[in-house]
């Protein structure tokens, strides 16, 4: 039993971490690029996202229906998500079966298939995703304000990408970003789950050693200059529901400011959960809650703050019932940071915070596959370190750091406020 | 490199209950309290937390054609506010430890689900007893929710994949409860008042019939006499048993039902046939025949031909939704409102091969093999073992179920698989259900 997390490279680049534990008969497994939205140039946004999807398309070992089947006749599971900074793919196995993992993700690090014709049948497939995102109101307006907040920085567009994009992107582009940017050098290997460290180290290097390093990836550098003054846009469409969202510019998860914002966003809109495989709990007794659904201005509030390696949103998102609007719940909220801005709040509500951060930690750490991925996400913009001390970090915030955040970045002037706002509604 | 041929195991995983950690006799503690409650317990030290989930006999069946939401409204007023706790007191001591319960209703049930830091166990118990036994259904909450419901309602109704599903409904199930959604219409939650809720309270909560599981870092017998410490004392003399499913009447012909929600982009599909219930014996050939269909791998068949081949759609895949009564087996999708009609062609025609053409005896091994090596990974969570045996009681499993699971799965033939398929798959009972732009 090794509950520590071993941490390796190989000589061509690629980062390795371990973590042993022997909870049940499985393995996590788990390759992430550094490679998402963010490198991608008007023309060919979603180009990382598409990638992805062709990453399931086999390679000339190993056709696409055959892997599908040896992971599924496993009872596996094995998927793939593209985010802002990063692509990650990851397959959950039986503890006596991670050799297949290995060799798939090793493999289709240099071999993945994509050809003019698997492309085509892609595309509309990737538009039919993008069309189901589009019925949702909520991707509608997370766009425009991605947009609106970033004039400058790739954070402008949303992963999926561009309509104009999807329709546009060729062959030769996928291959251009698959070949640079899935290289070892460029990627970690997170592995999670009941399995001998040392054996599994030697896996990792039989599968992984051979495959050259690449040249260093391109990065796109366009800094998001501040927001010289508050924006706003609106969004109109069929849903009766209105939805107010409020996005501030925050600063990296690197910042050491990252950690009061996050207990702001817990007092504010409750607690915020870092697993992707538990979910979280109610926030009925955050602030906003009781300021704006208690008033029966709206029916719900969450917030969210994502951790980026650049610059970023934390957002306030509001569901304002039909009959309501949204420029009631703005002054409301405004009062609500005014509150923190000029007092800072009692110790009791932040250890309360890191109390509802522990918990939520401990229901995510059942999973082997949060394990895991904690391990890989905290590498993407920081050190897995930083996942490690997280609950510490949080539990050093003080009232005054809040009270600073608050005045710091939730201003109006670095602020976008968006409203889908129904048609309907306005008729009647 | 190492890419000389891929390990695909030729055989089907063979595994016994104690050395693999399926739940079973040997490790879950069954307790049934005097007054009718039915505790089950599991322990599991390597988490420092505790997940409770149960269910009791009170569903939507109960609910009048008018008022149709009853019991989901009933259930998502409990925790607003009790005769010990007002509703931010109920909240303030849930989330400031860091713990969650909700409610919901079903046709058929009440569930309720909860998890906290093992040293929280007691607090979750007694806030759940509280909301079970002693709701006050103060008056101005009961008006939050419904303002809540009504968002819900008004959000659904232009959900192109939740009006479909619906839609699908009315067409399968004339004049029958699963006809109905549990969260009702506008109309009929508007027409809920305090009074249908403290009455449908009284008249459907109670012990009888209720079940609870606990499944994390504490003795299952120290977790059963907890729960005996809050529950044992409940009754409720005036607790009805709920009605039970009237005959399915089988469509005349083949329905199609369109509703069109406008500024859409995408249509979604709900197609397909009535199914067998869970307790069917032929339950467990429909769910592998399911699998070969519209989920092993990327969404089976229909995944191979709609998405793979044609491109034609995001996801497209098949149901089966087996429970008490008769469930759906369908086939959804969502789609570009111009490919509508060529994905149900091509359902259409991979339906008629399905039931035409016993499935492959690769296909058959492939699904078993798929059944058999995913129970592990569904068990890994404390929520995942506590909706385990939940399954257990609810379709009266038995304790032995995945101890069996192994025989039972491997068991099944080719010729089940397509006896069931053509006893289900009645293409002139067939039902097509589309929402979109």
């Amino acid at each position: 039993m090794n509950d520590a997390i071993t941490q390796f490279q190989l000589n061509n680049g690629l980062s390795v971490l371990l973590k042993e534990m022997h909870t049940s008969p499985l393995i996590s497994h788990w390759i992430w690029y550094r490679v998402g939205s963010r490198d991608e140039k008007p023309g060919v946004t979603g180009i990382s996202h598409w990638t992805e999807h062709m990453l399931f398309k086999g390679t000339p070992s190993f056709p696409a229906g055959e892997l599908d089947r040896a992971i599924s006749r496993l009872g596996g599971l094995w998927n793939a998500m593209t985010y802002l900074d990063w692509t990650a793919y990851f397959e959950v196995l039986p503890a006596d079966q991670s050799d297949l993992a290995l060799q798939l993700e090793a493999d289709r690090m240099r071999n993945a298939i994509i050809n003019e014709k698997e492309v085509e049948t892609e595309r509309t497939v990737i538009i039919s995703e993008r069309q189901g995102n589009e019925n949702d109101p909520l991707f509608l307006l997370q766009e425009e304000i991605q947009a609106a907040a970033f004039r400058v920085h790739p954070y402008h567009h949303v992963i999926i990408g561009d309509m104009a994009d999807l329709y546009s992107i060729q062959c030769q582009d996928l291959l251009y970003h698959y070949q640079t940017y899935y290289t070892p050098n460029n990627a970690v290997l997170a592995i999670a789950g009941d399995f001998d460290t040392n054996e599994m180290a030697a896996k990792v290097m039989k599968y992984f050693e051979e495959i050259p390093p690449g040249a260093a990836p391109p990065r796109l550098v366009r800094p998001e200059p501040e927001q010289p003054g508050e924006r706003r846009v609106m969004v109109e469409g069929p849903e009766e529901t209105t939805y107010l969202q409020i996005a501030y510019h925050t600063p990296s998860a690197n910042d050491p400011n990252f950690y009061p914002l996050s207990v702001l966003d817990s007092l504010l809109t409750g607690p915020s959960s870092l697993n992707l495989f538990s979910g979280g709990i109610s926030n009925k007794t955050s602030r906003l809650y009781r300021a704006l659904v208690e008033r029966e201005l709206a029916v719900g509030v969450s917030g969210g703050l994502s951790a980026t390696i650049d610059p970023y949103l934390y957002t306030i998102t509001v569901t304002v019932p039909p009959g309501k609007k949204a420029e009631q719940s703005l002054p409301v909220i405004d009062e609500e940071i005014a509150r923190l801005q000029e007092s800072p709040p009692q110790m009791e509500e932040l250890t309360r915070a890191v109390k509802q951060a522990r918990a939520l930690f401990a229901y995510g750490s059942e999973s082997i596959s949060n394990q895991a991925f904690w391990l890989g996400f905290s590498e993407m913009f920081a050190h897995y370190e930083w996942f490690e001390s997280y609950l510490n970090r949080l539990a050093e915030v003080t009232p005054q750091d809040i009270q600073r955040v608050a005045q710091t970045y939730l201003r109006p002037q670095n602020r976008v406020v968006g409203e889908y706002r129904s048609t309907v509604n306005q008729k009647g | 490199m190492h890419q000389n041929s891929l390990n695909v195991s030729k055989t089907i995983p063979h595994f016994a209950g104690s050395q693999t950690g399926l739940p079973g006799p040997h490790d879950v503690v069954r307790k049934t309290l005097p007054n009718g409650v039915v505790v089950l317990a599991r322990a599991n030290f390597n988490s420092p937390s505790v997940v409770i989930s149960g269910y009791l006999s009170a569903g939507a069946i109960s609910d009048p054609d008018d008022k149709l939401g009853l019991a989901d409204f009933t259930a998502s007023a409990l925790m607003r506010g009790t005769e010990r706790r007002e509703f931010q007191a109920i909240y303030d001591a849930l989330e400031s430890s860091g713990a969650s319960l909700g409610f919901s209703a079903g046709v058929h049930s009440t569930r309720f689900g909860g998890k906290a830091l093992v040293e929280d166990l007691d607090l979750l118990l007694d806030i759940l007893k509280d909301c079970l036994e002693h709701p006050r259904f103060p008056p101005d909450q009961v008006e939050r929710v419904r303002a809540l419901l009504l968002a819900n309602l008004a959000i659904r109704a232009q959900d192109t994949a939740a009006m479909a599903s619906l839609a699908f409904d009315q067409i399968m199930y004339p004049d029958h409860p699963y006809s109905r959604p549990e969260d009702g219409f506008m109309e009929t939650v508007e027409r809920i008042d305090r009074e249908d809720l403290i009455r449908f309270h009284q008249d459907f909560y109670g012990p009888r019939g209720m079940v609870i599981v606990i499944v994390g870092g504490i003795e299952p017998e120290k977790a059963i006499e907890k729960v005996e410490r809050y529950f044992e004392d409940w009754i409720n003399p005036s607790q009805n048993t709920p009605d039970g499913l009237p005959e399915l009447k089988v469509l005349a012909e083949p329905t199609q039902k369109t509703i069109k929600i406008p500024g859409k982009s995408q249509a979604d599909i709900v197609m397909g046939f009535i199914g067998p219930k869970r307790k069917d014996p032929g339950y467990i050939a429909a769910a592998l025949a399911n699998n070969i269909l519209g989920q092993f791998g990327m969404y089976g068949r229909i995944g191979k031909v709609i998405r793979e081949r044609e491109g034609l759609a995001y996801y497209a895949y098949s149901n089966l939704q087996a429970g008490i009564g008769p469930g759906a087996w369908t086939i959804e999708a969502g789609v570009d409102p111009k490919n509508i009609d060529k994905v149900i062609e091509l359902s259409i025609n991979e339906l008629h091969k399905f039931t035409e053409e016993p499935v492959q005896e690769t296909e058959l091994e492939d699904s078993k093999s798929n059944f058999i090596g995913r129970l592990p990974l569904s068990l890994e969570s404390n929520s995942g073992v506590a909706s385990a045996l939940l399954n257990l009681e609810w379709y009266d499993l038995g304790l032995n179920y995945y101890l069996n699971y192994y025989e039972m799965i491997r068991s099944v033939t080719i010729e089940e698989l397509h006896e069931i398929t053509k006893q289900y798959m009645r293409f002139d009972q067939m039902g097509i259900a589309l929402a979109g732009p």
